[in-house]
């Protein structure tokens, strides 16, 4: 120590070489501070521009035209018998009823192109709506019903204004003849738009008008589920057995090499493993959730695990001693002062990790989540789509309606997100108290 | 109950020469990795008596202590050899978790759990299930921080958590966790290092009453701390035990020259 004392530079030195060094300093954290203001800024306009490009195109598939009709039921048409046999009823032509209504409406429509355009103006789920309607009320037989039905995407797309009436008449996918009679539609008050019910509800369709996520939503809600129940608890023990039980040797560190490396295999990999290994080998069915769930489990297990593990090591050694010291064993300190300290980092891991799967496509092509499926499912079983498959498989879709429910269909995907992340910051407040 | 129990059976008042060692250490080597700590340590820790380790800083007083209740089990690198005895029994024989309810050890940097005041003192009861109901776990917690002088300033404050409380209260708070397990032997590696000399006074005080009841074995860097509150001291110097004898002696009488030199602060 004394013999460094002739180096100290004298008091009056070291006072000047800091003043003259304090503006280049705080010059410095000026820059800095501006640095990250700019990051955060170009950060918040880039979702800023995400988000508004996405609700801006999405909004309108939340919205629907729909068309009031008054429909003869028939009773010659669809109970010849007149004994109101469900069995009858429901396999009668209600497409003719709504097309005699139609024409009903337009009498001067003689020509056979033009009755097809016509036909065009309602959507081909009309006959269903009314066969619905009349199978539950089998009174309606004989009478004319007024009902609201779905129109077709492309008066829908005419009415959201995405089709001009001033483009060449052969550009576009209304014709000059289906406009006029829209307009008359319209002046007689009987198109509307309300609320697009049939979206939060319904399944896949290849008619857009009729196409819902619910059944996506649904193969997520249950992937997810899948994901989360096999995941969470298995990466969470694999994390506490490694870093709190496991002995430190050979074997674990190839161990911990290969989960490593596991949490940068690409996502398709996960997909042909689960292919081969749920699908062919244990022969588990086809598009089912819970294979899909599988499949991202595995994706999602080593993140959970890695997370989960450096959660651990951030518990600071003098609880882990403390306990010990008090003669707790090693599953009381783990079980009791180290888990919940932890708990809110291994929650992060995975949510991250889940959030990733949520947004996964490629592994579920490969096990057949992709297939075009109209009924929801109703278990994890069940033949299903995820949301992400779907945004995929409308975006690939040529019809204009499909556009715009892509990006409404994002925006369910975002909605999920925000959700699950939600559900984990409160989950992270509960075991996040402040000690 | 068990105070009078030991208390009628305490050494406390006898002298350190006619006392039986509680604990007692033969031939201890202690390595981490390839780096030897200890050299051939012997040292005999008396019965309700205080007695302090000092040394240099990295002299291995940490290292000693540690092995009293096998935490060094903990580090992986670590290896132990030599004979220690908790009352003539080898305590590598005993079972770990039952060895440190026996020994108990307060850290040199207070480390309560983050949790409630009360969960802190209950912890070791409830983990080794010495109470069978609520009002039990509340009669020991009461008396572990009577007996730590900690009850009067906390008394109202049972469910803040540990954490909230100052440096020499939290401290004071490890020790009543500690005695809540009613231990036999208390390590106290330099309890008073982050405390002022008012809370130092209060722990000191503290350990001379606890005495009365268990063995104390306390690793401290202040010599006045070791004279005042010890009746058996032990020098270690580079790994080794330089000597070891009545705190009177050690402190007025040093044999070896580097214990003078270290007590007269010569070096260290
Ligand atoms: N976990 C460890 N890994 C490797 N070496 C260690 C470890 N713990 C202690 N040592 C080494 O053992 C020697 C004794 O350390 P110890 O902690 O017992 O010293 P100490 O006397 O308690 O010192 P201090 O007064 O500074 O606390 C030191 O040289 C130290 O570097
Ligand atoms: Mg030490």
């Amino acid at each position: 120590m004394t013999d460094s004392t002739p180096t100290i530079p004298s008091r009056s030195d070291t006072t000047q070489t800091v003043r003259n060094g304090l503006r280049r300093r705080y010059a410095a954290e000026r820059r800095f501070k501006i640095y990250g203001v700019a990051a955060i800024g170009v950060a918040l306009l880039m979702l800023a521009i995400m988000f508004g490009t996405i609700i801006g195109n999405g909004w309108s598939a939340f919205r629907q035209t729909y068309v009031q009709m008054d429909v003869l039921v028939d009773a010659a048409e669809i109970d010849p018998d007149g004994n109101r046999d469900p069995k009858v009823l429901s396999r009668g032509d209600y497409e003719g009823l709504i097309k005699a209504a139609l024409r009903e409406m337009f009498p001067d429509v003689k020509k056979r192109k033009e009755k097809r355009e016509l036909y065009d103006l309602v959507s081909s789920g009309a006959a269903f709506d009314l066969r619905d309607e009349v199978m539950a009320d089998p009174s309606l037989v004989g009478q004319t019903v007024s009902v609201t039905v779905h129109a077709s995407d492309d008066v829908d797309m005419y009415m959201k204004g995405y089709i001009s009436a001033e483009v060449a008449e052969d550009e576009r996918r209304v014709s000059d003849k289906q406009i006029a009679r829209i307009e008359s539609l319209r002046e007689q008050g009987r198109i509307s738009t309300g609320f697009n019910l049939r979206f939060f509800t319904g399944g896949d369709s290849r008619e857009p008008e009729l196409a819902g996520i619910a059944g996506a939503a649904l193969g997520s809600l249950w992937t997810m589920l899948a994901v989360l129940v096999m995941a969470f608890p298995m990466g969470v023990m694999a994390a506490i057995y490694l870093e709190e039980f496991a002995p430190k040797n050979r074997w674990t560190d190839i161990i911990e090499v290969n989960i490593n490396n596991l949490a940068a295999v690409p996502s398709i990999v996960f997909g042909l493993l689960g292919l081969a290994v749920f699908l062919n080998f244990f022969g588990m069915p086809r598009s089912a959730p819970l294979v899909g769930g599988l499949v991202l489990a595995l994706m999602t297990l080593p993140t959970i695990i890695i997370a989960g593990r450096a959660a651990l090591t951030a518990v600071p050694p003098s609880i882990r001693e403390g306990a010990l010291g008090l003669g707790a064993s090693r599953m009381q300190m783990v079980a009791g002062n180290v888990l919940p300290l932890a708990m809110p980092g291994m929650l992060t891991g995975a949510i991250i990790g889940m959030a990733r799967a949520l947004g996964e496509t490629a592994p579920l092509l490969m096990i057949g989540m992709v297939a075009f499926i109209v009924d929801l499912p109703k278990g994890p079983l069940d033949a299903a789509t995820v949301l992400p498959v779907q945004i995929f498989l409308w975006a690939d879709s040529p019809e204009r309606a499909f556009v715009e429910r892509t990006s409404a269909a994002t925006i369910v995907l975002l909605v999920f997100l925000i959700l699950m992340n939600l559900g984990a910051v409160l989950l992270r407040k509960k075991f996040e108290r402040r000690w | 109950m068990l105070q009078t129990q030991t208390s009628s059976l305490s050494y406390a008042h006898q002298t350190v020469e006619e006392t039986p060692s509680k604990v007692s250490a033969r031939g201890v080597n202690v390595f981490y990795g390839a780096k030897q700590a200890l050299f051939d340590v012997d040292l005999d820790v008396p019965v309700n008596h205080v007695t302090a380790l000092i040394g240099p800083s990295g002299c291995g007083k940490s290292t000693f202590l540690r092995c009293i209740n096998r935490m060094n089990d903990v580090v992986e690198i670590c290896r132990v050899e030599g004979d220690i005895r908790l009352d003539e029994g080898d305590i590598y024989d005993l079972d770990v978790v039952e060895l440190r309810a026996r020994v108990g050890m307060v850290f040199q940097k207070p480390n309560p759990f983050p949790k409630t005041i009360f969960d802190n003192v209950a912890y070791g009861p409830r983990i080794h299930g010495l109470a069978s109901n609520r009002d039990e776990v509340e009669e020991i917690v009461f008396t572990s921080l009577e007996k730590a002088g900690l009850l009067k300033e906390v008394r109202d404050r049972l469910s803040e958590p540990g954490t909230s409380l100052s440096g020499g209260q939290q401290q004071r708070l490890c020790i009543a966790r500690a005695i809540a397990v009613n231990p036999e032997v208390i390590l106290m590696d330099e309890p008073c290092s982050a405390l002022d000399p008012i809370a130092t006074a209060r722990i000191e005080e503290l350990i001379d009453e606890l005495r009365q009841i268990y063995t104390i074995v306390i690793v401290t860097h202040s010599m006045q701390q070791a004279a005042r509150v010890s009746q058996r001291t032990a020098f270690l110097h580079l790994g080794e035990l330089v000597e070891v004898g009545n705190t009177e002696d050690i402190f007025t009488n040093p044999r070896d020259e580097r214990t003078q030199g270290y007590i007269t602060g010569r070096f260290g």
